[in-house]
């Protein structure tokens, strides 16, 4: 009896936060700020308030594998939201993607990333875990492509995800990092002493997807914030950010 | 990348942290065993604070303390020319933090159980200080010492938190086994995170088994 009434009360407390004009988003952790933004947007728009969830994007995709209560996922890469579709986690047809990242070298202290990048014994380069960041593949790719990943890999440092990656290089920590364009904007970014936009061709496009997620495929709601993400208001807010808007 | 390097890596880790904390924690837990301050509580907590706080907070101000500009950091810089987050010799210092209370707590309990007439005795009898210390305070606190080892060797071996946020995730220097699983589970490579894991629960138990039969034995005599 006692069980029950506790889990009455319980259904009671969480109801409200898990009432239907709520959706909960999983946000790779480069588009956390301009997810906030566009969740903002949605929510003045039709009224359904958005949680936000933030992690590296393998992260959440093994969370959503393993039954994570999300609605819809914003990845930082094709790949993962492809596989959950392929493996039902998804809403099959769902899948489009929603901007195209950019990646930058950005120094705080260094007033030329390249020279930086170059010197022998000259500190950490920090980048994302490329395993399980798309943003730390895509600057292994331009390094190898450069052909100077062998000498800077002996210097490198991975960030946990892009966040952690530009922490390192805000704080001082690592010398250069690559990181997000989109992260250029973030509120209480120490000035840059150089900002180098890594040149496009020399890494596989990051097409960031965005899918709906199996449990919420009768959910309105978030099938309605991936129309949001479409529309012009959200690109513009997008373009506003730093991100390619493709298609 | 072997199973065994991560493994290794925090092997070593440990015991340069345990062997520190011994060396560092038993003239604190000595002195706090035997201080009359009305201080004391706050140095007690100052030393448990760690089991407190989360690992964000310690590895927050450990990567600000040890980066490049900060105040034991920069010094380091100007000693050894690189600096001390995202290197082995700065997961130790963290470390140090981190397991302090581990070491220095069962060590000051064994002082505190210690009668006080055996060492005035020995005092009288002309030994000093430091002698009675070694010769009758150290053998009757020998299962202060050993779960004070243990518990920071283990504590320390199942850190995670902390190497996240000041470690950088380098293979070899600060790759420990906790960050290993961890790039494996996210990485979806769960036959390697579980052979780690497996290794590390084995090692775990036999540890810690290990200081239980030790402590059995001292106990009995």
């Amino acid at each position: 009896m006692r069980v029950r009434a506790f889990i009455v009360s319980l259904t009671l407390v969480c109801g409200p936060v898990l009432a239907a004009d709520t959706i909960s988003v999983a946000v790779a952790s480069n588009f956390s700020r301009p997810a906030a933004l566009l969740a903002a947007g949605f929510t003045v728009e039709t009224g359904v308030s958005v949680r936000i969830s933030n992690g590296s994007t393998g992260k959440l995709y093994a969370q959503i594998v393993n039954g994570a209560p999300f609605d819809v996922f914003l990845a930082a890469d094709a790949e993962r939201p492809m596989l959950l579709e392929k493996s039902g986690h998804a809403v099959a047809a769902s899948r489009f993607t929603y901007t195209q990242g950019a990646l930058v070298m950005w120094s705080r202290d260094a007033p030329d990333c390249l020279a930086v990048l170059a010197q022998e014994g000259g500190g950490r380069v920090a980048l994302a875990n490329p395993q399980t960041a798309p943003y730390g593949m895509a600057a292994v790719e331009f390094l190898q492509a450069e052909g100077s990943w062998e000498s800077v890999s002996a210097r490198a440092v991975y960030g946990e995800n892009i966040n952690q990656t530009l922490q390192f290089v805000a704080t001082g920590n690592a010398a250069v990092g690559f990181i997000a364009k989109s992260q250029l904007g973030a509120p209480q970014l120490p000035e840059p002493g150089c900002v180098w936009e890594v040149p496009a061709a020399s890494y596989t496009p990051i097409e960031q997807q965005a899918v709906l997620l199996e449990r919420a495929a009768g959910n309105a709601n978030a099938r309605r914030f991936l129309e949001y993400l479409r529309s012009a208001e959200a690109r513009d807010i997008l373009s506003r950010q730093g991100y390619g808007v493709s298609q | 990348m072997s199973i065994f390097h991560p493994m290794w890596l925090s092997i070593q880790l440990a015991a340069f942290t345990t062997v520190i904390l011994i060396l560092v924690g038993t003239p604190i837990a000595w002195w706090l065993s035997q201080t009359k301050t009305r201080w004391k509580p706050a140095v007690q907590a100052v030393v448990a604070m760690p089991i407190v706080l989360p690992p964000t907070v310690l590895g927050f101000y450990l990567l600000i303390l040890l980066g490049p500009d900060g105040a034991i950091g920069s010094w380091w810089v100007q000693l050894t020319g690189s600096a001390l987050t995202f290197s082995f010799a700065g997961l130790v210092i963290a470390s140090c933090v981190y397991s302090l209370p581990f070491a220095v707590q069962p060590i000051q309990n064994a002082f505190e159980s210690l009668p006080s007439q055996y060492l005035e005795r020995a005092w009288t009898l002309g030994a000093s200080r430091l002698d009675a210390f070694f010769s009758i305070v150290v053998p009757l606190s020998v299962r202060g010492f050993i779960s004070g080892i243990v518990l920071s060797f283990a504590h320390t071996l199942g850190e995670f938190g902390v190497v996240l946020m000041v470690g950088g995730n380098i293979p070899g220097e600060t790759r420990v086994v906790s960050i290993a699983i961890y790039d494996h589970v996210e990485s979806l490579n769960y036959a390697a995170a579980h052979r780690m894991s497996l290794l590390l629960i084995g090692f775990a138990f036999i540890v810690l088994m290990a200081m239980f039969m030790l402590n059995r034995r001292w106990g009995a005599r």
